[in-house]
């Protein structure tokens, strides 16, 4: 096992090399940075050609890429953008953990990151607890009561819920619950942002400003896995074992919870390991609808901005954490069925 | 002697086929399968029906209604001038629906096929040849699929963006943003087919019939094509079924963002797109993001229903009929 995981990890380091060469040759085209950089006016043409030096952008792509790599504090830079450099770099480069400055706010990229990376993470782990707990719930249910009344319905609301688009649940959700709640003189659930402006941010803000936008995300997945876990349990329900377990007189509850679920754990293990890294990125139009201060919304920004830095970063660090959810979730598969052996 | 010839003559003759019905063809088997999800069938006709309304309903309203941008009629509830009411500049909802369905159902379809292309010939070249052609496609498989799908949309629509200029095709003049869009989700969404094609191609590149037809002199491409594509027919219909709404639903999302298809070329995200940062569009006029809305959810919901369908009439272990 150790060799598999130390031989994964070996093959992850090119993979992320051709991810970032990839993205970076992609990040070349995006649009001018500097095109905003004059402030009210459009940028002069001899203070684009300065910036343009100053920031290292007249270098060809592969050099770039380079100090974006491995930094230029071994080389020097053209502070003063007069076209001679002389002034030795300072940046370290990403292998030494430096991600470079924000074109737009002149702050670190870490830091830049660092500032909304809570905002998703707490959307995220409220997501997810939603969503399994809610999945598991409705799964098993369906799959012991199958072919009854409430297994139809809840199958036909998980095949409508499934076919949403995140935005119509999402705007629907503000219409009902904010909107017309508050018409009718109901107590209503705040739409956007993450906490009150008059109250502060205060936990309790900003739990009942997570509501929407949690239920919103996690309605679509709720319905799509839920289908999944009935299905497996239903296929490992009927497996003669479950029988023997039934006849030796164990109680329902005892077989479903002990022997049912812990087969039916392995292909949720894997839906839910692929699932957590990509909203690491944030969810990038919930977070817009809900004006909720996350990484979707930084990447966003960013990208209109062509922010090359804080773009990079953030894909890097997706790419970073889908690898290696992935191999957790191979190690977890290991791990939950012995019959499974990598070599 | 008589009375026996008589007797043998009146035995009467059970000739085979008047007893039994004719087998049923692989094509007939799956289709009575498929008629038994009634699910499958409403999805059907759903669909039918939302053809009939995008490319019919052309017949009885012009472009250039759709198009037609009226002000002061902007954000107008439901009436029986406009029964869907109108946008922000005052278009008509229901025309523009009419419109924007023929976009997104378009680029849904044509998406799915250049998303076909390249996961089979990927998918098919890594499993018929192996070896280090194999391991190759399978990085850049890997590569390709570990950032999530909306992130890559996002980069590649502003990388694309304002290249590809407007065009014309049949008289109508379309937003070359429209290509762009049918171009990104393509490349970004082959990744799961090439696998599945791999995978099928992986195992049946051992069976007897392919090595009777190496053995005979078969040119590989001919194997490919010939032999084994048709063979794994069954996991792709599926999977290109179900990637015409996954098509649908990322071209909402990017034209939701902004970076889709551009106006005025009319698609059903992009027809939401002022809703995502103006809260006041969704507070007052709730008409303008729920038809479009509901239309892409109808479409994908059927296509839903209808993949779920063919899903269990070609799997080739059920043995009812």
């Amino acid at each position: 096992m150790g060799r598999y995981i130390a031989r994964r990890l070996l093959q992850a380091i090119p993979l992320l090399f051709i991810i970032s060469i990839g993205l970076f040759v992609l990040m070349q085209n995006l649009g001018d940075p500097l095109a905003t950089m004059g402030g009210r006016m459009p940028t002069r043409s001899a203070d684009r050609e300065r910036l343009k030096r100053q920031l290292g952008l007249d270098k060809p792509v592969l050099v770039q890429y380079l100090y974006w790599l491995i930094g230029n504090n071994w080389t020097e830079t053209d502070l003063d953008g007069d076209g001679i450099a002389e002034t030795p770099g300072t940046r370290k480069g990403v292998l030494r953990g430096d991600f470079g400055i924000s074109l737009v706010n002149r702050k670190p990229v870490l830091q830049v990151i660092g500032e909304r990376l809570p905002a998703t993470l707490l959307l995220m782990g409220a997501y997810e607890i939603v969503v399994i707990v809610g999945a598991l719930v409705v799964g098993i249910y369906s799959a012991v009561r199958q072919y009854s009344a409430l297994d139809h319905a809840v199958t036909g609301i998980s095949f409508v819920l499934y076919s949403m688009p995140i935005f119509f649940i999402g705007l629907l959700s503000i219409y009902v619950f904010a909107v017309s709640f508050q018409r009718w003189g109901l107590p209503s659930l705040p739409p956007n942002g993450m906490f009150d402006p008059q109250v502060g941010k205060t936990p309790s803000q900003v739990a009942l400003h997570m509501i929407l936008p949690v239920l919103s995300l996690a309605l679509i997945s709720l319905a799509g896995y839920s289908r999944y876990i009935r299905s497996t349990m239903l296929e490992v329900l009927h497996q003669d074992y479950i029988r023997t377990a039934k006849s030796k007189g164990l109680e329902r509850r005892y077989i479903l919870l002990v022997h049912a679920l812990k087969n039916a754990a392995l292909p949720i293990v894997t839906i839910v390991g692929l699932d957590l890294p990509t909203l690491l990125g944030g969810a990038i139009v919930t977070e817009r609808i809900f004006a909720w201060p996350g990484m979707g919304r930084l990447f966003l920004d960013h990208v209109e901005r062509v922010d090359v830095a804080v773009v990079m970063a953030i894909l890097m660090l997706v790419s970073v954490a889908v690898i290696v959810f992935q191999l957790l979730t191979d190690i977890a598969y290991a791990w939950l069925d012995p019959r499974i052996r990598y070599d | 002697m008589d009375s026996t010839t008589q007797a043998v003559a009146a035995i009467p003759r059970l000739v085979a086929d008047e007893l039994e019905a004719p087998p049923l063809t692989l094509r007939q088997l799956t289709w009575r399968r498929f008629r038994r999800h009634k699910m499958a069938l409403f999805g059907v006709v759903m669909l039918v029906m939302l053809f009939v309304y995008a490319f019919g309903g052309a017949l009885f309203v012009s472009e250039a209604e759709a198009n037609y941008t009226q002000t002061a009629a902007r954000l107008r509830a439901p009436s029986a001038a406009h029964p869907f009411g109108t946008d922000t500049v005052g278009r008509d909802i229901l025309k523009r629906t009419i419109y924007g369905g023929q976009i997104s159902l378009l680029i849904g379809l044509i998406a799915m096929l250049v998303e076909l292309v390249a996961g089979i010939l990927i998918g098919a070249v890594a499993g018929y040849y192996g070896g280090k052609p194999d391991s190759l496609l399978m990085r850049f498989t890997e590569a390709a699929f570990v950032i999530p799908q909306i992130f890559l949309l996002i980069v590649m629509a502003k990388f694309f963006g304002g290249k590809i200029p407007n065009l014309t095709v049949f008289g109508r003049s379309f937003s070359g943003s429209v290509v762009v869009v049918i171009l990104i989700i393509g490349l970004t969404s082959w990744m799961y087919l090439a696998r599945i094609v791999r995978a099928e191609f992986i195992s049946l590149k051992e069976r007897e019939f392919i090595l009777a037809a190496r053995a005979t002199g078969t040119p590989a491409l001919q194997i490919i094509f010939g032999h084994i594509l048709p063979n794994c027919m069954a996991p792709i219909i599926v999977s290109a079924t179900l990637a015409v709404a996954a098509a649908i639903l990322a071209e909402s999302y990017i034209s939701f963002l902004g970076l889709g298809v551009q106006a005025p070329t009319a698609t059903w995200g992009n027809m939401l797109q002022a809703a995502s940062s103006d809260f006041s569009k969704i507070q007052n006029a709730p008409w303008f993001w729920a038809f479009p809305g509901l239309f892409i959810v109808l479409t994908v919901l059927s296509i839903n229903f209808v993949g779920d369908g063919l899903r269990d009439a070609l799997d080739p272990r059920s043995r009812a009929v």
